[in-house]
Order: structure tokens, then sequence, then C-alpha cells
């Protein structure tokens, strides 16, 4: 069986992330509920003709992806296969709007066809005249982890070589509206850096595209192997433990192997109770990091943490943003991942140094 | 008839969402499709509903189309003459 690496990413987010030498070096602090990313230039990326049809997360998904092929050295990959909660949530928003003002007349075909889930991983099969495998996943916030885990088991098999996986979600206005109302939505205004202490239910919404060319081959300037990846659709907070220390124990580690400890709080005081059992229990001496604060919470927000981990080993540096705690440590090689959304969809995935 | 050209124009502008286009950038003459704006089959579809919503003009041949998609001046003639609102 064969390993698998990250060998380039590419990453659109709240944050200057589209530059892939910088490393969070200036954090953007924001107060408000709703974050939008920071866009790069999308016409250096995209042609005109093809960008006037696509909606933002296209254009984020399309952007991260050719900046993730620039960042392997490569002009195509194998397959490519994608993540998203929500979609072309714009499209889906602005084609049913126009149905129900029209009186289900006068419906225009652009945002129809744009509105599908699969709509950025056909975009970017198009960009790049890649005509492999093309999978959507659209799974809540194991999105981005159904893809990386199809990804994995493909190249570990030498079914293919070079696969391009992300995640990629948009934030539309009626959905915002909606998860406002149902308190989905933090109903407050927070500053990033205090997001932890707002002690109010809901979440930061947000968007972004993190993409990765992952390769059953190591180069000089991989940045990590993927070890392992565990969804679950379901636990309960008293089982989150023990399905952490089995997933480490199913990898051959212990708690103190583990360098870092990245979690997905993004703030809601009725969930992020997951997150407490982990860091006040068996990781208390672990590094703990969190990082939803800079990107927001988004279906497939898991893949900044993702784009996170790969950034921390192969640069061995912590930015001080985004720690939780204070564990000294001399090198980073091996980093746990752990995230869910209101109280579903859990994922442990596992990167050490290559 | 020069008003609705111009209308035509910040419609076909936005309808088509032609980002980087202002009204002067098209000339009544230029050609829609093809070597002019370069505009697609898609487009032509979005033009047929823009008709139909704004003019109330409902096209049924496809052929009929392709002549009164020609130009600035071809749509706001054909317009005139056919239109119910």
């Amino acid at each position: 069986m064969k390993q698998v690496y990250i060998n380039s990413i590419g990453s659109i987010s709240g944050q200057k992330t589209f530059d892939n030498n910088e490393f969070l070096n200036d954090i953007v602090d924001y107060e408000d509920n709703v974050i939008s990313v920071i866009d790069p230039i999308y016409k250096d990326y995209i042609p005109p003709a093809a960008a006037r049809r696509m909606a933002k997360g296209i254009k984020m998904g399309v952007v991260a992806s050719k900046i993730a092929l620039q960042d392997a050295g490569l002009e195509n990959v194998d397959a490519i296969i994608t993540g998203t909660g929500m979609g072309c949530v714009r499209d889906s928003e602005k084609f049913v709007s126009a149905i129900i003002d029209n009186d289900e007349q006068y419906l225009t075909p652009t945002s129809f066809i744009q509105s599908t889930h699969n709509t950025v991983g056909g975009q970017i099969a198009l960009e790049l005249q890649c005509k492999g495998y093309n999978f959507t996943y659209v799974h809540g916030s194991n999105s981005f982890e159904s893809a990386l885990l199809d990804a994995k088991l493909q190249l570990e098999n030498n079914e293919e070589h070079n696969i391009l996986v992300g995640g990629v979600d948009e934030l539309g206005d009626h959905t915002v509206t909606i998860h406002k109302l149902i308190n989905h939505i933090k109903p407050h205004a927070v500053k990033s850096s205090e997001l932890l202490k707002s002690n109010s239910v809901g979440a930061v919404f947000a968007e972004g595209a993190n993409f990765f060319v992952l390769s059953n081959e190591k180069q000089a300037s991989s940045y990590a192997e993927v070890t392992a990846v565990k969804l679950f659709n379901t636990l309960t907070k008293a089982e989150i433990t023990k399905a952490a220390t089995d997933f480490l124990a199913e990898n051959n580690l212990e708690v103190s192997d583990i360098d870092i400890l990245i979690l997905g709080n993004n703030g809601d005081i009725e969930h992020d109770g997951y997150y407490h059992e982990l860091q006040s229990g068996p990781f208390k001496n672990t590094q703990q990091v969190y990082y939803k604060h800079l990107c927001g919470e988004f279906n497939t927000a898991s893949s900044f943490g993702f784009w996170l981990a790969s950034k921390i080993i192969k640069t061995q540096s912590l930015p001080e943003s985004v720690k939780l705690n204070n564990i000294k440590q001399a090198s980073f090689k091996t980093i746990l991942l752990y995230n869910q959304y209101r109280g579903e969809n859990h994922s442990f995935t596992l990167l050490k140094q290559c | 008839m020069d008003a609705l050209k111009q209308e035509l124009k910040e419609n076909i502008i936005e309808q088509l969402n032609l980002e980087d286009m202002s009204p002067e950038d098209i000339a009544n003459d230029d050609m829609l499709f093809g070597d002019g704006l370069g505009l697609d089959s898609i487009d032509a579809l979005e033009l047929i509903v823009m008709l139909d919503k704004s003019y109330g003009i409902k096209l049924t041949d496809p052929k009929e189309g392709r002549a009164i998609f020609e130009s600035i001046d071809t749509m706001a003639a054909y317009i005139t003459e056919h239109r119910t609102k």
C-alpha cells in the first residue's frame, strides 16, 4: 500500500492565505457575525469570458485549485475530488427566487446550470481540461473529509498518482438570513480574537476554499503525510474521548505522540463542549490549536484546519494567533485534527511529517 | 429608438454579467455573437427570456432569433415593431 502525501496547498479564506509565501503573518481581526473571504485578483487566474458566469464559490474553488497546482509544479492532475456542504448556494437562491418572483415564468438558464453542487468540480475540470475521475461529496461538515478519504484510498491503492482534493463553500444572502433566524449564526457581532469568550449560541458564518494536491509520490517540497482519516455521523460527548484514543490506537499512537491537537471550536456554547472533552481530558498536556476565529464556520471549514496543519508541519512554526494553550514542543511531527458541527459529522484526521 | 438601444445595452450587460463592459463599449451595429461580443448559445437563451419578460415578445422559431440578435440595431428594430409591453 502506498503512502499519501500533501504535495501542495491553495487557500482562499478570511485571512490572506492565497499567498503561499505567507503564513498568517498579518491577522485580520473581524468584528461581525458573518465574514467573507479576502479575494485574490480572480482575473489573474480566470479568463473574463469564463469568469462572468461563475459565482463566488466557483471562482474561489478554481483559483484555490490553480494555486495548489502551481505550488505542486503540475499542469494537471489525474482526478478532482471536491467536498462542499452547500454547493453553489448563491445561484440556487437566485434560481429559486426567480421561480417565486416571476410566478414560474421567465426562468433563465445560467443560474440553474450553475446551481448544482458539483459545478465547482466541473468548472475546475474545464479550466484544467482534466478528463479524469471527478466526484463531489456533499455531507455537511464531513464533506471535505469524505473527499479526502476517497482520495486517500485511491492513492494508497495506486489507482491515481496526483489528486486535487478540496473543500469549498460560499455565503448566500438568503441562507445567511435563514441561519440567523434559527440561531445557527450568532445574534451579535463578535471580535475574532474573542470568539471563544462570546458566551452565546451559534457560530460566525463564513466561506472559503482550500484545495490540495495529494500524491503517492513524495517530493522534496511535500508538506506532510496523511496517515489516517475517520468519520462519524454521530457521537455523544461521552464517546468523544474514547473515539479519539481508539483512533490513535488504530494508528499505533498514544496521546503523548501527538505534538499538536487542532480543534474546530467555533464559540457556540451549546456545542463546543465536544472539544472541551478533549481539551480538558487526555490532551490537556498537548499543544492545542484552533482556527475558526480566523476563517469562520462553514461546512468545509475543516479544510482550513487541514491547510493550517500542513503549513505548521512544513514550516515547523506555530503562529501565536492559533494557540489555545502554551505547551512547549521541540518540533511538530504529528498532528491530530478533530472537527464537528452542531454535534454531528465528527472527523479525526492524522498528519505526520514526511 | 436611441433610448431603447441604451436600455438594451444596459440590460445585456447586467443579464449576461459582462462585468468589464459599459454601454459605450457596445456599438449599435456590433455583432453580438461570434466575432463581436462573443456571446454564446446560453446567452441566446438569456436574451430570449429577456425579450419575453421585458417586452412581452415570445420567440418560438430559433431561426428567427439568429437575425433578431445580430446587433443592438436589429434587436431594437424588432422590439419596436413587436413589443406588447
